[in-house]
């Protein structure tokens, strides 16, 4: 028991040691040549325009149904019309940062994990660098760019759309015009919250993709490791989203308020 | 088959030989490797010269790959020295090793062609990435060693719409883009027919011998080990011949036998056929 528990400690240090590791190497890709401008390109379009249904729909539907919840709970104290300033508020602040960094792990994290896992189990990573290219500048550094930059936009995106389903909701089922909406939404958002709101993405981006680049890296075992790795990345990544967006939270909250 | 005048072949040539002959290109010197307990190489010491090939033999997991692997730079040893082209690889930084491995070509078990590249990228992905070659250049140059390995025509084709033979020689012709001066082949003709087997064996002759590549075979196909070695590839009449090896052309190429992490044989093809050993006679059986 006792040298299980022992195993999995030094396995679990290994892998912050090697995810660390990762990250000390794209810090110094993203200054040192050569930089793959196209690679990056590419992965901005991969990651932000491919993701943009999702973020859309993700959006606006859950401004929507936090109009609906908040609509109903906001009666009790007879301030309904305060449904703006609490839809936009939790969509800039948390919503929009954290459902966004989860859409695109599920849709970008797991492919990343597993493009990279099979270059992996198939030599494809081996024969990149016997071809004289590091793997890590080429593959990872493109990456992790182009979630850092698109999931920021991405997120404001959803914060819009997130609103905007939440001043539908709130018209229709709630009766509570677009300039008391609106007008809810402008007084209810301080520069504290917008400063929260695109400070969270730009670290939840670059820590889900970075997971997934550096499980994928790791794939070991054919077929068979690249599909652990595909849910390991998903999971590794969500966890670290919503446990990432606690302390940032709790770090912004203490030096920003 | 047609082959170009030894002119022509000067400027399609798929590889260069700077090195004077028998200079050691590649050196191992009680190089040794453990993954976990499991020991993969124990104090293995060898030496290619310039022009020459070594045939590595063993079983599965008899550390045959690893070698390979230990020439590039993929791998570091935990004991011993590896000196490639005058580089200690076995002690060099990643970043040092990019110079190293741009005189070296592999050709991978599978061929590891990039998915989601062309045939044309892929066989001038050294030159379209990193190098700052006129693509037109890149270009005539990826036709060059498409039309050499008999690809000429499958430029614009994915990976995925090849048979495992032209997957392979579209391999042997990424290796080949940068003119290297030695090549690794690990296990070429590994799950192919023997016809299409024998059509890999031609060209690692061809090369060996047409354009002087120092190279590395591991492989547990003894049929291909034997035919590239007893054979020759020679020129009659503008036309390219492959014909029983000439003793001097024999003498240049050598097995290893790998066992339990140890050199167990290093010596010609008679001398492996002629051996006594028991697990040689096994290993050939």
């Amino acid at each position: 028991m006792v040298r299980l528990l022992s195993e999995w400690l030094k396995g679990a240090i290994l892998e912050v040691q090697e995810y660390l590791r990762l990250i000390g190497r794209v810090g110094s890709g993203l200054v040192t040549k050569p930089i793959y401008g196209r690679d990056i390109i590419e992965q901005l379009d991969a990651i932000g325009i491919g993701s943009l249904t999702v973020v859309f729909l993700t959006g606006a539907f859950t401004g929507a149904v936090l109009a609906l919840q908040s609509g109903m709970t906001l009666d009790q104290f007879g301030a309904r019309p305060a449904v703006g300033r609490l839809v936009a508020a939790s969509m800039v602040r948390e919503l929009g940062p954290v459902l966004t960094a989860l859409m695109v792990t599920g849709r970008v994290g797991s492919g990343i994990a597993a493009e990279l896992g099979s270059m992996m189990v198939t030599d494809q990573i081996a024969a990149l660098r016997a071809l004289g290219t590091d793997p890590i500048r080429k593959l990872v550094v493109p990456r992790v760019v182009a979630g850092t930059v698109m999931v920021p936009i991405l997120t404001i995106l959803s914060d819009a759309l997130g609103i905007a389903g939440g001043a539908l909701i709130s018209n229709f089922q709630l009766r509570v015009g677009y300039s008391v909406y609106w007008n809810n939404v402008v007084q209810g958002l301080y520069p504290e919250d917008l400063w929260m709101g695109l400070i969270k993405p730009v670290v939840l981006g670059f820590a889900l993709v970075s997971i997934g680049c550096h499980v994928g890296l790791r794939t070991k075992g054919g077929t068979q490791g690249v599909g652990r790795a595909t849910t390991n990345a998903v999971v590794a990544a969500s966890v670290a989203v919503l446990a990432v967006d606690f302390f940032l939270t709790k770090l912004l909250i203490t030096l920003m308020y | 088959m047609a082959v170009t005048s030894p002119t022509q072949r000067s400027t399609r040539g798929a590889a260069t030989r700077p090195q004077d002959a028998d200079t050691p290109v590649v050196s191992f010197d009680q190089v040794s490797l453990a993954f976990d307990d499991k020991v993969i190489l124990d104090g293995i010491s060898f030496t290619l010269l310039s022009g020459r090939m070594k045939i590595i033999l063993g079983a599965s997991g008899a550390g045959k790959s690893t070698i390979l692997r230990l020439i590039l730079g993929l791998l570091k040893p935990d004991g011993g020295r590896i000196i490639v082209n005058g580089h200690e690889v076995h002690s060099m930084q990643e970043s040092d090793l990019m110079q190293v491995r741009s005189k070296l070509g592999m050709v991978f078990q599978e061929g590891a062609l990039f998915d989601s590249l062309t045939v044309r990228e892929n066989v001038g992905y050294r030159l379209y990435e990193e190098t700052d070659l006129p693509i037109e250049t890149v270009d005539r140059r990826v036709a060059e060693v498409l039309g050499y390995v008999g690809l000429g025509e499958y430029g614009e084709r994915m990976p995925s719409e090849l048979s495992g033979g032209q997957r392979r020689r579209v391999a042997i012709a990424r290796a080949l883009t940068s003119k290297p001066e030695i090549l690794l082949y690990d296990e070429p003709t590994t799950g192919l027919d023997p016809i299409t087997a024998l059509t890999i064996d031609d060209e690692i002759i061809k090369l060996r011998d047409l354009e002087e590549v120092s190279s590395i075979i591991v492989t547990h196909q003894l049929r291909d080990a034997f035919y590239i070695a007893t054979h020759e590839a020679v020129r009659k009449d503008g036309e390219l011949d492959f014909v029983p090896a000439a003793p001097a052309k024999a003498e240049e190429i050598e097995f290893i036998v790998l066992k339990d992490g140890h050199i167990h044989f290093e010596g010609q093809a008679d001398e492996l056929r002629g051996s006594d050993d028991p697990y040689i006679k096994s290993f050939l059986s």
